[in-house]
């Protein structure tokens, strides 16, 4: 038998790293060279998968007209991604909202007399996936990063909880699993309320948000959001000019919150200009 | 040296037997919120940073200020700092040690704290923070034990830790300029993105530390047979005087940027801290003691007369002890969320385990330094030590 120390330990790290676990080690070292050569990773991507160089978003609430066409888009992500409802604000874990115009661009509606229906109409808000992220500049351990097709990625098995990101984020994207996201309230009631096995749970104390449905779109699928919003939330890749999102954003005005922060946020929101 | 530690009079023990009762008291609240969750805590969504936090920045403040001792005895030849220079490096350590355990507290998962040094982030403010307090600790219990040691023996310290000492000058500038820098980098904080930031947190260091290592000194008067002396006292009483100006000039300067220029992000933390905003207003009353405090204790210190009198200068430290701690251990991390990243308000007010917990912290922080005290004291009253 041919190898050497050095290789049984590479070998070994691969294994655990897919999860593929002592037996086959053992095997691969029992049986014949081919069988160490079976066993090196090789990746593939699923020719189903969607890739771009800078995903984002173009969303027009214009089309979402009642509360129920918000919830649609809420739940269509909540429910996949497993997040709890804790039942109360403080420990709430969110990766999708709706929130008021004002709040969403808070700098922009110092204004005692703009438009009351503006000012008072809902938004939908999720994680701006920002090309310079202020989240992934103070993250003491890279358990958020940025992956190069744009997406702000968080490990939820290496974030120590740390909540720097949570400071850091100017868009209150990112919540912290106060309390164990796979326990149950006082009645008895599961946090997470029906599982989805497809997608991992969390655990308790550690920070998590909107991960652009990479899971999705490894498998050719569109985002959860976008694909519930009936058209009002425009999903694509922001540097191929041919893309869907870009025609929307250079057919409308749009705006982007507080881009005077300078962390260029992904999510275009739609102001005005052809419906 | 540390068997010095183990013999002690009644009143000793006792005082450590009540430490180490708090401690157990908050050893028990602790696992109740490993198992719970910092849901236990009153920290938010919108808040999740909060007393834990506040304290670790605070406590930096308290170990960098050992450098008030140490330049001047160190780099100026002040030898009257000779006796108590020891006092002020064997408060950081016990200062630093509280650092860390604040951060261990507040991580949601503690049990995986390597992971800073396992995947070291040079773009993260707080890998540099671990790194700085880390060497800084390392640093005073070294050059602490050592020159201990050495007077001890009446012999002068090694000359290997003379680099180490002039080391720790800037070293210690460092470990609170890097704390601020885990504030004011954050882009949408209006509160915290100042430029101003370390320079503040190294004034307020420089009064509150000293200003706690006086009373500190009058304690080991009263209960030892040690005396550090009066004028070491009145020495530190000044740097005192002049940090705490530094600091409120500054803090004067926040005000007038925010309320100048008239930007309403920049004003709004201030006005909730201070006077409520949109009708909340949690922490008024607090940050009104605090200013309270803040110039009383520099009314008692600015003039001589009153200075000089022991224990005029005790309430004046205290006043100002607890102004720098509400200040900068509160008020300046609530200040950095409120209002949130969407213009709203949610308020924080610590609970009852966190509190116990953070007592529990400070307890384990003072039984440190009754230890590393109980054996400087001895040493001193051996009549170990040579100028």
């Amino acid at each position: 038998m041919s190898i050497n120390r050095r290789q049984f330990l590479r070998l070994a790290g691969v294994s655990t790293v897919l999860g593929v676990g002592g037996a086959s080690v053992l095997s691969a070292l029992t049986g014949k060279g081919e069988a160490v050569s079976q066993t090196t990773p090789h990746f593939t991507t699923d020719p189903r998968a969607i890739t771009g160089k800078r995903w984002g978003f173009a969303i027009d609430v214009r089309k979402l007209k009642t509360d129920e066409d918000y919830q649609k888009c809420i739940s269509a992500c909540h429910d996949i991604h497993n997040v709890p409802d804790f039942g109360n604000p403080k420990d709430s874990v969110k990766w999708i909202w709706k929130d008021t115009y004002e709040h969403t661009f808070p700098t922009v509606t110092e204004d005692e007399i703009m438009n009351k229906e503006l000012k008072e109409k809902p938004f939908i808000l999720f994680c701006n996936h920002c090309a310079q992220p202020a989240c992934v500049r103070v993250c003491p351990t890279k358990a958020t990063y940025k992956r190069k097709d744009g997406i702000v990625m968080q490990d939820m098995h290496r974030c120590i909880g740390c909540r720097f990101c949570m400071a850091a984020c100017p868009f209150g994207a990112r919540s912290f699993n106060y309390r164990d996201p796979r326990g149950k309230d006082a009645n008895g009631r599961p946090f997470i309320r029906k599982e989805n096995k497809e997608f991992p749970t969390r655990m308790i104390g550690v920070v998590e948000k909107c991960t652009l449905c990479y899971e999705r779109l490894a498998v050719g699928l569109l985002p959860a959001c976008a694909e519930a919003s009936n058209g009002a939330i425009v999903f694509g890749d922001l540097e191929d000019p041919n893309s869907e999102v870009r025609k929307v954003i250079d057919a409308n005005y749009t705006i982007r919150r507080k881009p005077e922060l300078g962390t260029q946020p992904s999510l275009y929101y739609v102001i005005g200009g052809r419906e | 040296m540390l068997e010095k530690a183990l013999i002690g009079s009644k009143r000793y023990w006792l005082w450590i037997g009540a430490l180490l009762a708090v401690i157990g008291i908050a050893f028990i609240q602790y696992l109740h919120q490993f198992s719970y969750g910092l849901g236990i805590t009153g920290l938010s969504r919108d808040v999740s940073w909060g007393l834990y936090i506040g304290q670790f920045t605070f406590l930096v403040g308290v170990a960098a200020s050992a450098v008030m001792l140490v330049i001047p005895y160190y780099l100026h030849d002040f030898k009257k700092f000779g006796k108590i220079v020891i006092l002020g490096e064997f408060l950081a350590v016990s200062a630093v040690t509280m650092c860390v355990l604040f951060i261990f507290v507040d991580m949601g998962q503690p049990m995986r704290i390597m992971n800073v040094v396992l995947h070291p982030t040079p773009n993260s403010i707080m890998f540099w923070d671990f790194i700085v307090l880390t060497g800084y600790l390392v640093l005073n219990i070294v050059i602490g034990w050592t020159t201990l040691g050495a007077d001890r023996k009446g012999v002068h310290p090694p000359q290997w830790v003379k680099p180490l000492i002039y080391l720790s000058v800037p070293w210690a500038v460092s470990i609170h300029t890097v704390t601020a820098f885990l504030y004011a980098g954050i882009p949408g904080r209006h509160f915290w993105l100042t430029a101003i930031m370390a320079a503040r947190f190294l004034a307020s260091a420089f009064a509150g530390g000293p200003a706690l290592l006086i009373i500190l000194s009058l304690l080991v008067r009263k209960l030892t047979k040690f005396d550090p002396g009066y004028e070491p006292i009145q020495a530190l009483g000044k740097i005192v005087t002049y940090a705490m100006f530094a600091n409120v000039f500054f803090l004067g300067l926040e005000f007038f940027t925010a309320f100048y220029s008239n930007i309403p992000g920049h004003m709004a933390p201030i006005e909730y801290l201070y006077t409520g905003f949109e009708g909340h207003g949690k922490l008024v009353s607090i940050m009104w003691t605090s200013s309270i405090l803040a110039v009383l204790s520099l009314t008692l210190l600015v003039f001589p007369a009153l200075r000089r009198n022991e224990n005029i200068l005790a309430v004046a430290c205290v006043s100002m002890f607890v102004s720098l701690w509400i200040d900068k251990g509160f008020g300046l991390i609530v200040g950095g969320f409120v209002p949130n990243m969407f213009e709203g308000v949610t308020e924080y007010w610590p609970t009852v385990p966190e509190t116990m917990i953070t007592i529990g912290v400070w307890a384990i922080g003072f039984l440190v330094l009754t230890v590393l005290y109980k054996v400087a004291v001895a040493v001193r009253e051996e009549g170990g030590y040579h100028d």
